[in-house]
């Protein structure tokens, strides 16, 4: 029988440093540690992230996929920035990148956009790293231009359907929607090539998630990805406050998971009665620390560095 | 018919692609934090031995494909098929020259090898890694030549050319590893 550990007593004792500089970081400036629950009565609604589902006493809990939701009521109730190291959960998600149980750093600043946010997190990470880091930012529209000489803005969903199978040979993309076609050359065909720590930031407004759109540029929202060798390490967004705008995302994406068969979980109202109350403007960012321990340790899997993997 | 989620897609899983059988030699899951997952696959086609790379969404259903690996024992070639036999049921399969490709320059008659059937027919040959054979045909040996480099095509009782030492005669028994077609050693009889 294994029962040993999946990752090395040093990889283990790393974490441990990375948590405590984690913390000293935020102690410093002002950010005030945080723990919400991982078991609530309501979860996602991302039409590309499942939740796993846990039989409570008398309804239906849910493993959180982050502890967005619960964060943002902390704000709405006057926190001030605040931050969590906590696990979250995605039902499905397996692989050399991926466990469905994973760590995440999450933080939100007041006062800050997305770009000031950016500047935080290089900070952290250069914080964190054992060598010198270098960090370089592009818009998602001009990466593709760059990348594959695609202007994303004019090419029709044939276009783009057409690209997905001659960059990645063996696609068959004909029932792809565009923003699958997106996430497939992205993840495919330009992120492998990718070097170094690259910010990729105003996403299409199709892909905002919890984001506000771009005030300059409606078609775009303030959302940020950062890579590091092609690796997605980090998520954020200028947040979105607006209630009435994020119930009416909530709904369009319970409309798209019921035109795909997938389950339609409960809009949850409590986050939404909080931005309701008011929320000071304030921009947010999840960080996976297994990828990031990955990259501070040059380790290729994800099982190198958990605890245990059984 | 049976079929496969791509959550269930790992190395050695038979599937049909474009109507042929398929093994999956890697299965990458790829997917961006909020956006849509995929399955990378990298898959050898049973039939032809060519290996190409496949994208699925992933969730998607991919057909089983009817496919097993058997441990056969080697008969003899009538020229056109070779013949097979299962060692517990006694009972025989032909092979053509496509299933058996390559192998067959390896194939000594009672020797075991893994057959692979699709629909109950086979569609590939498996030598064992190493096989031993008599060596049938080469230039005559240089004595005392043990220690240098060098080497000389040397033709086998299977009908297989290999490049052995020059130190070794007709007669004599070799160790060959099939994956790589290179001599291993020399074999006392």
């Amino acid at each position: 029988m294994n029962w040993q550990p999946a990752a090395d007593l040093d990889v283990i004792r790393q974490r441990a440093r990375v948590y405590s500089q984690i913390r000293t970081f935020f102690n410093t400036r002002g950010c005030l540690e945080v723990d919400t629950p991982q078991l609530m009565p309501t979860t996602s609604t991302d039409i590309n992230i499942a939740s796993i589902s846990v039989a409570g006493n008398n309804r239906v809990q849910y493993l959180q996929t982050s502890p967005e939701y619960a964060m943002k009521r902390l704000l709405a109730a006057g926190s001030g920035s605040i931050f969590q190291i906590c696990h979250a959960f995605r039902q499905g998600e397996a692989g050399r990148l991926h466990n469905p149980e994973f760590s995440l750093l999450e933080w939100y600043r007041c006062g800050y956009d997305y770009h000031a946010l950016m500047d935080e997190i290089e900070l952290l990470v250069t914080t964190l790293s054992l060598s010198r880091c270098s960090f370089a930012r592009i818009g998602y529209r001009e990466l593709f231009r760059q990348s594959l000489q695609l202007d994303i803005e004019v090419a029709s969903l044939e276009e783009l359907r057409e690209q997905c199978s001659q960059r990645v040979p063996g696609t068959d993309a004909s029932g792809f929607d565009s923003d699958q076609c997106l996430d497939l050359l992205l993840a495919m065909s330009i992120a492998p090539k990718l070097q170094g720590y690259l910010f990729v930031y105003d996403y299409p407004i199709s892909q905002a998630a919890l984001a506000r759109a771009n005030p300059n540029d409606s078609s775009v929202a303030e959302r940020f990805e950062l890579f590091h060798n092609g690796i997605e390490l980090a998520n954020g967004f200028s947040e979105l406050t607006d209630a009435g705008q994020q119930r009416a995302r909530f709904e369009r994406d319970n409309q798209a998971r019921r035109e795909r068969g997938l389950p339609q979980p409960e809009i949850d109202e409590r986050l939404l009665a909080a931005l309701e109350s008011g929320i000071e403007d304030c921009a947010g960012v999840a960080l996976g620390l297994d990828r990031l321990l990955m990259i501070l340790l040059d380790l290729d899997s994800i099982d190198q560095v958990l605890t245990f993997r059984d | 018919m049976a079929s496969y989620s791509t959550n269930e897609f790992r190395s050695g899983l038979k599937i049909m692609i474009d109507g042929d059988p398929c093994a999956i030699i890697e299965n990458e899951f790829v997917k961006p934090g909020k956006g849509q997952a995929f399955n990378r696959v990298r898959i050898r086609n049973l039939k032809t031995g060519r290996v190409l790379d496949k994208t699925f969404k992933s969730g998607e259903s991919v057909d089983a494909a009817d496919v097993i690996d058997t441990e056969m024992q080697y008969l003899y070639s009538d020229g056109e098929f070779w013949h097979f036999m299962d060692p517990q049921t006694y009972e025989q399969q032909a092979a053509d020259a496509a299933a058996v490709g390559d192998a067959g320059q390896w194939l000594k008659a009672q020797d075991s090898c893994e057959v692979t059937l699709y629909n109950g027919s086979p569609i590939g040959v498996t030598p064992p890694n190493f096989v031993e054979l008599e060596i049938t045909d080469t230039d005559p040996g240089l004595k005392g030549d043990t220690a240098q480099g060098g080497t000389k095509p040397a033709t086998l009782e299977t009908g297989a050319v290999v490049k052995v030492p020059l130190f070794l005669e007709i007669g004599e028994l070799v160790k060959v590893d099939t994956r790589s077609g290179e001599y291993m050693s020399r074999v006392k009889k």
